[in-house]
């Protein structure tokens, strides 16, 4: 049963053929089971989840349940659990017990959902591969050699290993779709400020939002459904109810206008992935949909951007871990600056330190004009690129990532490798909008089959469309529904 | 050589809104530390501000009320910087665009002379908690009650030429905060507090000195001690052929001296950024209207009108104007006894005597507008004299009964009936004939010795101008 | 653009991070070579183009001036380092 999608569960737990007691310890088994080779976890709430699966089966039986009642999920690591440990997969946290609940975690509860643990992701959501985890990178489930992507790697191992039914990542720079493509499953980050931010740890505050790592689009809505919409805890969560995303997904794709972006079809991009894209792009077609070339002349300037104004938000965010209140605080500290310097020294991984400094520097006296007010210029353009190919189509589609997953220690040696895996999707934060990556082919490689996703991007607050498009695909062709061999 | 100071002041006002800021903990002064720091406060990872609309409305009211242009779009930034009390390492505060912009105060100089003073800007920011250094083996405490709590940071033009204008500026300042209630004010407990940046040149020097910065000023009368100290410390510098150096010095009330803060003295970068975590604060025309249909009278206005109104003296009405609570008072003991000018004299000279003996506000004084009002109208309605008045005043402080009560149970009520008054004057001429024949042989100074001698005799309480008139007649007779 | 070792000391210290003297000049290059990237912003001309902060154009939203927090000192102090009489400890702070 772990191997259904969240519709399919939700619809077996109405009918009674199994309870969400009996699907839980189904999970927390399989959890057992394979957690040791995937890595995906870094706490599993075991007593929790029985707890609430029995909660969701006493709330099915007084008929007090919706879809997501009962339905075993799991919360990426950034997401503050009350009660439970939420470590950011830093030293900096890893004893950190959150006192309250994340607005997303907040609503997933009340909807009845069944918290299966606390996923791994890159230490602070800062990289691109799950490898600077103090808990130990992530193996992707299609080839444990290759890493799941990142930062939301274990939300998406998990999903793909058939370790929980949907996971919650978040994404500032691509951490849910690129992971999702490397893991052939779903993944859909919201406009920014449709979901609100309560509760999710801060990497860069302009950039970062929640959203579902699923097995299909129609899972992500109905996730989409529980978690999307205004909160009063959150300024940037903007205040205009979200729509019912159930409702438009069996809407028709005639007449869809569909954008691609002639700069992401150029030099760099893998061959596979090209040709599962034009096969993708084939089927919108036979769907009545048209397809054009669009300019988005800056794309090429986002991962600069990017690496201004991420680091520099994010090295205000990480100012708080200081071992005064909460976290790690060095053994033994001989002054209040030696506390300070040893304990983030101690605490923090080297990545995370490596943005903090780049942060820093960009906002210092003298390069403040250069760098942040420039990378926000750089913003604007990129936005302004997007307005304009939105005034001739729908939505835009193309690859979510260069090529396929990569090997583990692969691309550790040089950050700015790394850096340039998320040139597709970068640009879609800077510009707030809504994207997501779906599975769209598998490329055989030295016997492993890796999965290709494709990048959709919709309008500013547009989810409906984009989950409209990705389910219409999902009815016609069978990519997301393939799984590794675990 | 002659020495100007140039001085200008931030003094930082604590908004007296019920919860914080950013978040929903609560301000009240003086709570078991760390009882009123919420996950915000506490800068729980994943924690986000909102921002409190008290404090908008506080400082717009504020705006307004010095004439300011008001930011119909400000934003909020983030100052950065590492300190134990500081719980985000970073402080969010305005930078480029605060809420309030250039506005002005006049201020009223010693010899009764106005002067305008410029004010730069009022920007809205968080508190920082408090560290204690006590009790600790060595070690420092945090408490995080105030952090966070809603700051308005008024900036001055440096334009104040001596110590003695930064008074009158501060109380000016704080008069306005009290007239708007949108701060207790209360320096003793942090709610004003004040910091000065102080330079002095060659009079008549178009540049202006180097400047230090004192923090830590917190009272109207530490304010004047510190700026005199400091300006004389400079002067001594530089005529000793030495330099300023810039820089930040706390002030010692206890020894009465500045002392460079060292600690703080490492070059500070704060890479102010907007704070990605708020939007912009977007004022319209209908806001700030509302917000000016909320404005008290203010102490200008309420000072010409007490001259038009009350007939008063511009000086007199502008001692009762320089608090809301004490023109308050006095509103109300005029109403109560109907002689504006008697009200000003006994609110102006006895009261406030009374209570700067006694070291009191006027919201503490031991008489009430009702009573006092009470007893002018007994010297209005020649009940009593004012002389008496004055006892009866005195014989106020110490119990309860009332003005009345007191008359009647001390027996002070005037005495009118022009038989006893006569009565009264024939006995002093008796008494006295020496004196009679010299004030019939033309020494009419003599008189005021007949008036004392009735008046001791009948206990003061000889209606005077009966009195007067009688002791003429007698004595001319 | 390539930073010098006091470069990364100078930011080191103003993130509060401990950088050791023989990791100095690799974190330097390092960072250098990001920077590279970064620069290629200064590639085109923006000098007319409003700098965005945020991807809307929304307005702050105000919060009515109610207490909501109750005080959890005991279950918040739980998780510090070191509190005594309900106060966090720290190394003595000097001014």
């Amino acid at each position: 049963m772990s191997r259904r999608t969240v519709a399919e569960l939700s619809r077996s737990l109405a009918r009674g053929e199994f309870s969400s007691t009996e699907l839980t310890r189904d999970y927390l088994s399989r959890i057992k089971q394979f957690n040791g080779v995937y890595n995906a976890y870094i706490t599993v709430t075991e007593e929790l989840a029985l707890a609430q699966a029995t909660a969701a089966d006493q709330r099915r039986a007084r008929g007090e349940h919706g879809p997501l009642t009962g339905i075993p999920i799991a919360h990426k690591d950034i997401f503050c659990v009350q009660d439970v440990r939420t470590t950011c997969a830093s030293k900096m946290l890893s004893n950190f017990i959150s006192p309250y609940n994340a607005t997303v975690v907040e609503r997933l509860n009340a909807a009845g959902t069944v918290t299966l643990g606390k996923t791994n992701m890159d230490e602070f959501a800062m990289g691109s591969s799950n490898e600077t985890s103090f808990f130990g990178p992530v193996r992707n489930p299609w080839d444990p050699e290759r890493v799941p992507g990142g930062s939301s790697g274990g939300s998406a191992a998990a999903v793909a290993a058939d370790l929980c039914a949907i996971a919650t990542g978040t994404d500032t720079g691509g951490s849910i779709r690129q992971p999702a493509a490397f893991c052939g499953i779903t993944g859909f980050k919201p406009s920014y400020g449709r979901i609100s931010r309560w509760g999710m740890i801060a990497f860069a505050s302009s950039l970062d939002q929640a959203g579902p790592i699923s097995k299909s689009a129609e899972d992500a809505a109905l996730m989409m459904n529980a978690i999307a919409g205004p909160d009063s805890k959150d300024s940037t969560c903007v205040e205009v109810a979200a729509p019912d995303y159930m409702a438009t997904l069996n809407d028709s794709l005639q007449g869809l206008r569909i954008g691609v972006p002639r700069q992401h079809l150029a030099e760099g991009l893998g061959a596979e992935v090209e040709s599962a894209l034009q096969a993708a792009l084939k089927v919108f077609e036979s769907l009545g949909a048209t397809i054009k070339e669009v300019d988005l002349p800056n794309s090429h300037l986002s991962v600069s951007a990017y690496y201004v104004i991420a680091p520099a938000e994010a090295s205000a965010n990480l100012s708080r871990f200081d071992g005064v209140r909460y976290g790690y605080r060095c053994a033994e500290p001989v002054n209040l600056e030696d506390m300070y310097k040893r304990s983030r020294s101690e605490g923090f991984g080297s990545e995370v330190k490596r943005r903090i400094m780049i942060g820093t520097y960009a906002l210092s006296a003298g390069f403040y004009d250069a760098y942040y007010i420039k990378a926000q210029q750089i913003r604007r353009l990129i936005k302004q690129d997007f307005d304009n190919a939105f005034k001739d189509v729908d939505v835009i589609i193309g690859p979510t990532t260069p090529h396929t997953a990569f090997k583990l220690g692969e691309k550790n040696s040089d950050p700015v490798t790394m850096y340039l895996e998320d040139i597709y999707t970068i640009a879609v934060n800077l510009a707030g909008l809504p994207g997501m990556s779906i599975p769209a082919g598998l490329h055989t490689h030295l016997n492993k089959r890796l999965p290709i996703g494709i990048q959709l991007v919709g309008k500013d607050f547009d989810e409906a469309r984009l989950l409209n498009v990705a389910h219409q695909y999902q009815q016609n062709t069978d990519w997301h529904l393939q799984r590794p061999e675990v | 050589m002659v020495w100007e100071t140039v001085i200008g002041l931030e003094v930082h006002v604590q908004l007296d809104t019920k919860s914080k800021l950013f978040s929903g903990s609560s301000t009240t002064f003086g709570a078991e530390p760390n009882t009123q720091a919420g996950i915000y406060d506490l800068a729980m990872p994943g924690t986000l501000p909102v921002f409190n609309e008290a404090v908008l409305r506080m400082a717009v009211k504020f705006g307004l009320a010095i004439d300011a242009e008001i930011g119909r779009r400000s934003v909020f930034d983030r100052k950065n910087y590492f300190y134990p009390d500081l719980p985000k390492g970073y402080q969010v505060t305005q930078l480029a665009f605060p809420t309030v912009g250039k506005g002005s105060l006049q201020i009223t100089l010693e010899d009764g002379s106005e002067k305008v003073i410029g004010i730069t800007r009022a920007h809205i920011e968080e508190d920082a908690g408090k560290s204690l250094h006590e009790d600790f083996q060595g070690l420092t405490g945090i408490d995080l009650n105030r952090a966070g709590t809603a700051l308005l940071e008024i900036v001055s033009e440096p334009e104040l030429r001596n110590a003695k204008e930064a008074v009158a500026y501060l109380k000016k300042l704080h008069a306005i905060i009290l007239y708007l209630g949108i701060s207790d004010g209360n320096m003793a407990q942090g709610s004003m507090r004040c910091d000065a940046n102080v330079s002095v040149r060659q009079l008549g020097a178009k540049e202006f000195g180097t400047r230090t910065e004192i923090k830590n000023i917190n009272s109207f009368r530490f304010v004047e001690r510190a700026i005199n100290h400091e300006v004389q410390r400079q002067i001594e510098i530089i005529e000793d052929g030495g330099r300023i150096i810039q820089e930040t010095r706390l002030y010692d009330a206890d020894k009465d001296e500045t002392r460079s803060m060292r600690s703080k003295e490492v070059a500070n970068d704060y890479r102010y950024f907007p704070e990605p975590d708020l939007l912009p604060v977007v004022i319209d025309e209908a806001y700030i209207e509302s917000v000016r249909a909320e404005l008290p009278e203010l102490p200008n206005a309420k000072r010409a009108r007490f001259v038009s109104q009350y007939g008063l003296s511009d000086y007199d009405a502008g001692v009762l104007a320089s608090s809301r609570e004490m023109a308050n008072f006095y509103e109300e003991v005029v109403k109560i006894c109907g002689d504006a000018k008697l009200s000003a004299n006994w609110v102006t000279v006895d009261l406030q005597g009374l209570l700067n003996k006694s070291d009191l506000d006027i919201s503490q004084s031991p008489v009430s507008a009702a009573r006092l009002g009470a007893l002018i109208g007994r010297i209005k309605d020649q009940t009593i004299s004012s002389k008496i008045a004055k006892t009866v005043f005195e014989a106020m402080l110490g119990n309860e009964q009332s003005v009345d009560e007191i008359i009647e149970s001390q027996g002070l009520k005037q005495v009118t009936d022009s038989g006893a008054i006569e009565k009264l004057v024939d006995e002093v001429i008796a008494a006295n004939p020496e004196q009679v024949a010299q004030y019939r042989a033309g020494k009419e100074k003599v008189f005021a010795f007949f008036i004392g001698q009735a008046m001791k005799v009948s206990k003061g309480k000889a209606n005077p101008d009966q009195l007067n008139a009688l002791l003429l007649q007698k004595l001319k007779g | 653009m390539a930073l010098e070792k006091s470069d990364v000391e100078k930011i080191a210290h103003l993130a509060r991070l401990h950088i050791d003297a023989t990791e100095a000049q690799e974190v330097a290059n390092r960072i250098s070579s990001i920077l590279d990237l970064i620069n290629q912003m200064q590639s085109v001309e923006t000098r007319n183009v409003a700098p965005l902060a945020h991807p809307f154009d929304a307005v702050q939203r105000l919060r009515p001036d109610v207490v909501t927090e109750k005080n959890e000192r005991e279950y918040l102090q739980k998780i510090a380092p070191s509190v005594q009489n309900g106060l966090y400890l720290v190394p003595k702070v000097i001014e």
